[in-house]
């Protein structure tokens, strides 16, 4: 795709290559991904407007948004300030750059994979693991591609330190890895469709174990990795205590494992698991919390920088809704708290807290910042289009989140509301007929959240095509052997 | 809840895996002199090299 000039100086350069395509493709799959949400956003307004074609049906269309939005739009958003992150931190190149095309391609295979099947209902019928066992061995394969290109930079390093963000992007491609295997132990029986290798409750705990392990490697370790390059550098100060930020991982990920059964209130699972995932759920506060403080307290004597800088903005925003909902989810997990909230859309006002306000605004503060930089311009495009973005975007998640809020207390008050002869005082229809205006408002919040995303797209479209294809310099230092 | 025999073992050795890791970061001198390793990603330009790092 792209010719680079031979650099000016001699020396060895970065190779940004890959950097380049997973970031234009997080920004691709991000306006596709957000769109979808938007149209099931939709539907659950105004269900006929599928007008009855089944592939555009919720149940198929749903995992496809999910799936866009946290694999397409987040994992790349991922692998490109990764493979970012890792040459600046390490000083040194890709380890492979075939590998890493490699990578790229097989990865958006996947991503079109799935963009077929599962319009078409070919699922396993897990959440988050939708995926069919041949496109769940491809992901591996790949997966394992990501890894030895990752690891590989690390181990040609020439800083002898590994930056605490290379440990939250390390932790983040181990840990999914592991739980993609376990968790898609599956029994093929043709090409398009497979069983779980588990049977009843036991799959119920091996997906969630899965499933909020995921949220806690992929959503939140990976992204904590961009948070502790990009603030810091975006800010121009070190992080607030570098000490804090190895504290933040070592407790985060020996604490992390068994928060799922969170997941599984109140059902099949024995109850001492249940309540062991509750108190492993509250134990996260303190590291999650012991972070996000370190993130903020990093602009401390330069609070001002913030009235200026969109990019800060984002991150800084990010980092508050970071906060926000690793507060609410331990309070989610507590069992009464849970009888109250499961099952309701305040678990997609929780959901939607952490990805569109920690995951999304952390990506794109990191892709504002790192897309000038791979098209060798000095900034975006367009300064007041980034400012634009943030403030739409955001206003767009507070509408999401406080209507979800409301209609998710109102749906569990409604739920268990009995008459004094104790029977249910409201029939289940009559709670989905009260969400009705919620929903409205949910769907204003997801378009503005897609029209910043539309801008960010515009933004980075004329950034790159004024671009100018720049080979980035490794500081030159002696190698140590 | 047979799941629970293979859950259990593997988080521990998990655990046991990252205990090693962390071990190994220690030993290597992974967390000497943090607050510098804090403030060497903002130098852009300059070589970063430790002192001892010749050998």
């Amino acid at each position: 795709m792209v010719t680079r000039p031979a650099p000016e100086q001699p020396g060895p350069v970065y190779d940004d290559n890959a950097v380049r395509l997973f970031a234009i493709a997080a920004i691709v799959w991000g306006v596709v991904g957000m769109l979808v949400g938007v149209f099931i956003a939709a539907e659950l307004t105004w269900p006929d407007i599928a007008m009855g074609i089944p592939w555009l049906s919720y149940g198929r269309i749903r995992p496809l948004h999910t799936n866009a939005v946290i694999f397409a739009f987040g994992g790349c958003a991922l692998m490109a300030t990764s493979y970012y992150v890792v040459q600046r931190t390490c000083q040194a190149r890709l380890f492979s750059a075939k590998l890493a095309a490699l990578h790229f391609w097989g990865y958006q295979a996947v991503i079109v994979l799935a963009a077929i099947t599962l319009p078409l209902g070919i699922t396993r019928g897990k959440e988050y693991a939708e995926l069919e066992w041949p496109i769940a061995l491809l992901l591996a394969v790949v997966w394992v591609i990501y890894a030895i290109v990752f690891f590989g930079t690390i181990a040609i390093r020439k800083v002898r330190h590994i930056y605490v963000a290379n440990w939250f992007y390390g932790a983040f491609i181990i840990a999914v890895a592991l739980l993609h295997i376990v968790n898609g132990a599956v029994i093929p029986v043709s090409l398009t469709k497979s069983y779980s290798a588990y049977a009843g409750v036991q799959d119920a705990m091996v997906q969630w174990w899965y499933g909020h392990n995921a949220v806690g490697f992929f959503l939140t370790a990976g992204f904590l990795g961009m948070m502790y390059y990009f603030i810091p550098k975006q800010a121009e100060r070190p992080i607030y205590s570098y000490r804090l930020s190895i504290v933040h991982f070592w407790a985060l990920i020996f604490t992390y494992m068994w928060a799922g059964p969170h997941h599984l209130h109140y059902t099949a699972l024995p109850d001492w698991v249940q309540s062991v995932g509750m108190v492993f759920s509250l134990v996260l506060l303190a590291p999650s919390w012991g972070g996000m403080i370190n993130g903020m307290m990093t602009m401390s004597g330069a609070w001002h920088k913030l009235r200026d800088d969109p990019i800060l903005k984002f991150l800084i925003v990010s980092l508050s809704f970071y906060g926000m909902s690793t507060f609410e989810g331990p309070m989610m997990a507590i069992k009464t708290v849970n009888s109250l909230s499961h099952y309701t859309d305040w678990g997609i006002a929780h959901v939607h807290s952490g990805a569109l306000g920690w995951v999304g605004l952390i990506s794109m503060g990191s892709l504002y910042y790192l897309i000038p930089r791979m098209f060798g311009q000095v900034r975006m495009y367009s300064v007041k289009a980034i400012e634009l973005h943030f403030w739409i975007a955001t206003v767009g998640i507070v509408l999401y989140i406080a209507s979800m809020w409301i209609a998710g207390v109102m749906e569990g008050l409604m739920w268990r509301a009995v008459n004094p002869d104790g029977t249910l005082a409201y029939s289940f229809v009559e709670g989905v007929k009260a969400t009705f205006p919620f929903y409205v408002v949910r769907l204003c919040g997801g378009v503005l959240y897609l029209g910043g995303m539309l801008i960010m797209a515009w933004n980075v479209f004329k950034t790159a095509t004024h671009a100018k294809y720049a080979a980035l310099r490794i500081p030159l230092v002696a190698a140590y052997a | 809840m047979d799941i629970l025999y293979l859950l259990i073992p593997f988080s521990v050795l998990l655990v046991l895996g990252l205990l090693a890791l962390f071990a190994w970061a220690l030993d290597r001198g992974q967390f000497e002199d943090l607050e510098r390793e804090g403030a060497r990603i903002l130098l852009d330009d300059a070589p970063a090299l430790d002192s001892d790092q010749g050998r």
